[in-house]
């Protein structure tokens, strides 16, 4: 508690930091995986190589990948963001193709018997559709988000990793403590934002 | 303008299958007419209706709709000239049953007022009070209802031809013999070429022009409901026919 009242301040900095770690990397993220999800459903026959892929990718450990990466993008924020940006792919990716395929068959079928070409199936009827599953697999990514960009820390990306590390470096049980409830605060508090969202869409079973 | 709907020798065989679900197929459907086709599951029914609107796409063969051979046409255009009714029915979810019914003159690009007017004659043809239930969704309706509601989708941009996927199969008895009826009754105002898929042989007779059985992907008759009563080409029709026949003796057993 003593530390928290002394450097509230340095602890509140760290705490945006790394919401603004987060929030850019999710937002790339989001970016890609729409990308990826509408290539696809297109071509169906990639999703299942891009799937085992970003599986093989996902289960490298965050600390190699961000060392295979300092070479090529060197120290600091943007390694840790490209390095979040691609663990999501395999969670976000997962969760919409999932949800994508949980639309209804009867409807996608009406839905191309009536003239629709793929693309308008796509915006029009499954991502509308499957707009709840989809919320659930950016909450999943957005706490994995939270909790790895502590790691990203090691490499100067700051936020509350670098409170952690400074307290393991030295330590500094306060230090590792508050880091590391910060962090569990930042994701409970965004899992919960989203959780409120993934509740206010309608659910369309018939 | 040549025949409604023409197949010249078209073959089917779907990857893993024994044999074809559509073997040889030629027939000829005139303008106007109302054809039912009858078959169990399997026999190849349903993968020759959607090869009318190119959801499976022929082996060989050609498929003909008013002269123009369909595979040389754009896939979208042709499903967009074609109603289309499913036993799902797929209406829509997170539509309105009038934005459900607007969704063929909306891809077609007509305009607005012109879109809302045909929405009101549809719901009124369907028996749906537009005032009542336009703006409600799939999920508030019955059963029957929804279907109506497929119906007049299919119906929105005035196709020429209608193709029905078994559409009463999930419906209770008595509102499936009123939208039978209803069919029938719309059918004589409308002019339209109809294929209905069915297995049950009653709907079949009851409401085709013309019934086409179905055996192991071919067509084994192909005639008006009373001469295949009359004359049942082959030993399956003749059982097919019969097992309607003892299904009537049942119900006179109670009279």
């Amino acid at each position: 508690m003593e530390y928290l009242v002394n450097y509230y301040d340095k602890l509140l900095g760290a705490a945006a930091e790394h919401l603004q770690i987060v929030l850019v990397s999710m937002a790339l993220s989001l970016a890609a995986a729409m990308i990826l999800t509408v290539l696809c459903d297109m071509v169906p026959l990639i999703s299942g190589v891009m799937l085992g892929f970003l599986s093989v990718v996902y289960s490298v450990p965050s600390l190699a990948m961000l060392a295979v990466l300092i070479p090529v993008t060197g120290l600091g924020r943007t390694t840790a963001i490209i390095v979040l940006i691609i663990y999501n792919q395999y969670l976000l990716l997962r969760n919409f193709l999932a949800g994508l395929d949980g639309v209804d068959g009867g409807v996608v079928e009406a839905a191309a018997g009536l003239g629709m070409s793929p693309f308008q199936i796509l915006v029009k009827i499954k991502f509308p559709l499957s707009k709840r599953a989809m919320i659930a697999g950016i909450r999943i990514a957005l706490v994995s988000t939270v909790s790895i960009a502590t790691i990203a820390a090691s490499i100067n990306a700051g936020g509350l990793g670098t409170i952690l590390f400074d307290g393991l470096r030295t330590m500094n049980a306060s230090k590792i403590l508050w880091g590391s409830i910060l962090s569990a605060l930042l994701a409970i508090l965004l899992d919960w934002i989203l959780g409120v969202a993934e509740k206010r869409q309608k659910s369309y079973s018939l | 303008m040549g025949h409604a709907i023409e197949f010249q020798d078209v073959t089917k065989t779907f990857r893993g299958a024994g044999r074809p679900a559509a073997d040889h197929v030629d027939f000829v459907v005139e303008k106007g007419e109302f054809i039912t086709i009858l078959g169990s599951s399997g026999c190849g029914k349903t993968t020759l209706l959607k090869m009318v609107n190119r959801l499976y796409e022929p082996d060989s063969g050609k498929i003909t709709l008013f002269g123009t051979d369909i595979s040389t046409m754009d896939v979208v255009k042709v499903r967009r000239g074609i109603g289309y009714v499913i036993q799902q029915i797929g209406l829509f979810p997170h539509f309105t049953v009038g934005e459900n019914i607007a969704v063929v003159p909306k891809l077609l690009k007509w305009e607005k007022e012109e879109t809302d007017a045909r929405v009101e004659e549809l719901m009124n043809l369907i028996g749906l009070e537009p005032e009542e239930y336009k703006n409600r969704y799939p999920a508030q309706l019955s059963g029957g209802q929804q279907q109506r509601v497929g119906l007049a989708r299919a119906l929105a941009a005035d196709p020429k031809i209608l193709l029905m996927d078994e559409p009463f199969g999930a419906i209770d008895s008595i509102t499936r013999m009123k939208l039978q009826d209803e069919l029938v009754a719309l059918h004589g105002g409308m002019g339209k070429t109809i294929l209905f898929v069915t297995h049950d042989i009653e709907e079949a007779l009851k409401m085709g022009t013309r019934v086409m059985i179905m055996n192991d992907g071919r067509i084994v008759q192909f005639d008006a409901p009373e001469n295949i009563i009359r004359n049942p080409a082959d030993g399956f029709v003749k059982s097919l026919v019969e097992s309607a026949k003892a299904k009537e003796q049942f119900w006179e057993r109670f009279q």
